[in-house]
């Protein structure tokens, strides 16, 4: 018997596990008759998820987290049993700010913590010559690239909220706003980063694997009531999920991969520029500088797949930091039951093995080590936090 | 701006047609404040200077997402925004989502203020996909019959039929391939652009 869902997704890299589950006939394998449903803003995959025009959609996993926690909108609990990438994203910079950026840089251009020290000296003279704050894009109120801006600049002194201004800009904006000048940079997610290089408008200063090591970003997310359902139908889909994973891991299929990715009613963009995100291997200035890292995109790599409650406490907590969300440890424990580590195992028969547990470090390049049972004290040991209003 | 004065309603939409629409069933409905915005540069900028109560946004518009930042308390709002909808209104969410539109409101609007105007709102968004629906349909079957047409004088042409003829000729065909005239129709423009 087949079973028919709506899967919503955004036009992002990090959905090819999705796309390649359905193109490639995992699902179908598993008995889904998969609709993949492309949408134009986070927004209208959180509700229609929550509404159940959607049984499943690929998510920012802060999104996952703020719908349990009823943050922003409707509370409606929202599980993860699948990570459908870790990192991805990067931040790109206009070549004024690069060059100002090089101008100012002390070390290594590619350590944060240099850039970000270069940064609020850049901040600081602009804030003394009256002009007006530099303004970074970043795709929604809950997302990776909202956290990862903030934590990045928020080690140099730089008050994100204060000191520049942060917008939310949908991703296929995002390269027009920098070449316009309605922002000096952005943090997004492929392949919108490319793009921005190869119409010479942007630099990319950083892979956020250069802030965190390792980023929980996009999720499988399904209602929790829809989960307690349909468990059978859940099961299948993770299957097929990380069937899919495999097959995109492999070297030999990248070329397809891209190729399946980039047709037009799914990301819509060249093959050539979705392969460079594959392969960790981005051209980063216009002048064809390249940056090779096998950390820019997980996808079912080094255990990627498996949510990690860590992953989940520490967006939780930065959801604290910014005063998005207020500290209790109740908040905490639903938040952490997003992620079902449990569903994952038991799907993929991985009970007890302990080859794809995550190393249980974030891996973030300066600031107080991530304590997931003592939250509490990690932010009273950040030197910059908002109070929740 | 007072609780029982005509609420401020910005409209985001890309569609001056459907804004339009909406627009006027609004100010029939007494809501005399609206203001349509179509572009979407700086939209929240557009959004603060304007001060709303309630602004509606069509759901196929990816600046949505923009409109989220409301809901966080920064340095630039000078107000925290929150959607109408509380736990007890899902249905409205889904009437709205059906209808493809998503409304915020500013804290402090009463909820059965805004009732009269999201209902407004679903019915016109539904009375302008109804109206595109039909559009489309006229569209496709002008095109259709264009389509048929240009068969037709080839069939009249290339086989020395009449126009009744080559008609019949081809709903023939069409029956017993099971396809729709047109597209059996399409199917001798392309042979005879590739004989050509």
């Amino acid at each position: 018997m087949t079973i028919s869902l709506h899967v919503g997704f955004i036009p992002l890299v990090d959905a090819a596990a999705l796309i390649v589950a359905v193109d490639k006939g995992f699902a179908a394998a598993e008995g889904l008759e998969v609709t993949l449903v492309r949408e134009v803003s986070w927004s209208n995959i959180r509700d229609k998820l929550n509404i159940g025009l959607f049984d499943a959609a690929h998510l920012l996993a802060p999104v996952a987290i703020a719908s349990s926690l009823g943050l922003g909108h409707i509370k409606v609990p929202i599980v993860a049993p699948f990570n459908l990438g870790l990192n991805g994203n990067a931040i790109t910079v206009s070549p004024a700010l690069h060059a100002t950026i090089m101008g100012e840089i002390e070390g290594d251009p590619f350590d944060p913590m240099a850039t970000a020290l270069a940064l609020a000296r850049i901040v600081a003279t602009r804030q003394r010559s009256g002009a007006e704050p530099l303004t970074f894009g970043m795709t929604f109120p809950f997302s990776t690239h909202n956290y990862q801006l903030r934590y990045w600049m928020a080690a140099a002194g730089i008050d994100p909220d204060e000191d520049v201004r942060l917008v939310v800009l949908p991703p296929p904006y995002m390269v027009d706003s920098l070449a316009n000048g309605q922002v000096d940079a952005f943090c997004v997610g492929a392949p919108w980063n490319s793009i921005a290089v190869d119409r010479g408008v942007g630099h990319i200063l950083h892979f956020v694997s250069d802030i965190l090591t390792r980023a929980a970003e996009k999720v499988l997310a399904v209602r929790q009531s829809w989960s307690e359902k349909n468990p059978d139908v859940l099961a299948a889909l993770i299957r097929a999920a990380f069937r899919a994973t495999e097959f995109i891991d492999e070297p030999g299929n990248r070329a397809e991969v891209a190729r399946l990715l980039a047709q037009p009613e799914r990301i819509g963009v060249d093959a050539d520029v979705i392969r460079r995100t594959l392969d960790g291997r981005l051209k980063i200035s216009p002048d064809g500088t390249i940056r090779e890292s096998d950390r820019y995109l997980l996808v079912g790599r080094e255990g990627a797949a498996r949510p990690d409650p860590m992953q989940v406490a520490w967006l939780y907590a930065q959801m604290v930091r910014w005063g998005q969300a207020s500290f209790s440890p109740q908040a905490l424990q639903i938040a952490k039951a997003v992620f079902r580590p449990d569903l994952y195992d038991a799907v993929l028969g991985l009970e007890g093995n302990s080859r794809d547990r995550a190393s249980n470090v974030m891996g973030t390049f300066a600031g107080p080590v991530f304590d997931a049972d003592d939250i509490a004290g990690y932010l009273a040991s950040l030197q910059m936090a908002r109070r929740p209003s | 701006m007072g609780a029982e004065s005509s609420p401020k309603i910005v409209i985001v939409d890309e569609s001056p047609i459907r804004a339009a629409i909406l627009e006027e069933g609004l100010r029939e409905a007494g809501f005399t404040g609206v203001v349509h915005i179509s572009e979407m540069q700086s939209l929240l900028e557009r959004i603060y200077a304007l001060d709303p109560d309630v602004i509606l946004i069509d759901l196929e518009n990816p600046s949505r997402d923009v409109l989220e930042q409301m809901f966080q308390v920064s340095r630039a709002v000078r107000r925290p925004i929150a959607m109408f909808v509380d736990q007890s209104d899902a249905a409205s969410i889904q009437a709205s989502v059906d209808a493809g539109v998503s409304a915020y409101i500013v804290d402090g609007l009463k909820k059965e203020r805004i009732k009269p105007i999201l209902d407004l709102c679903i019915s016109r968004f539904n009375a302008f996909s109804k109206l595109q629906n039909e559009l489309d349909r006229a569209k496709s079957a002008l095109e259709d019959r264009k389509v048929i047409d240009r068969a037709k004088g080839i069939l009249m042409r290339l086989k020395g039929l009449t126009e009744d003829e080559a008609y019949v000729l081809l709903r023939s065909m069409a029956m017993r391939e099971k396809k729709k005239i047109a597209e059996i129709a399409q199917s001798i423009l392309t042979a005879s652009e590739l004989l050509k």
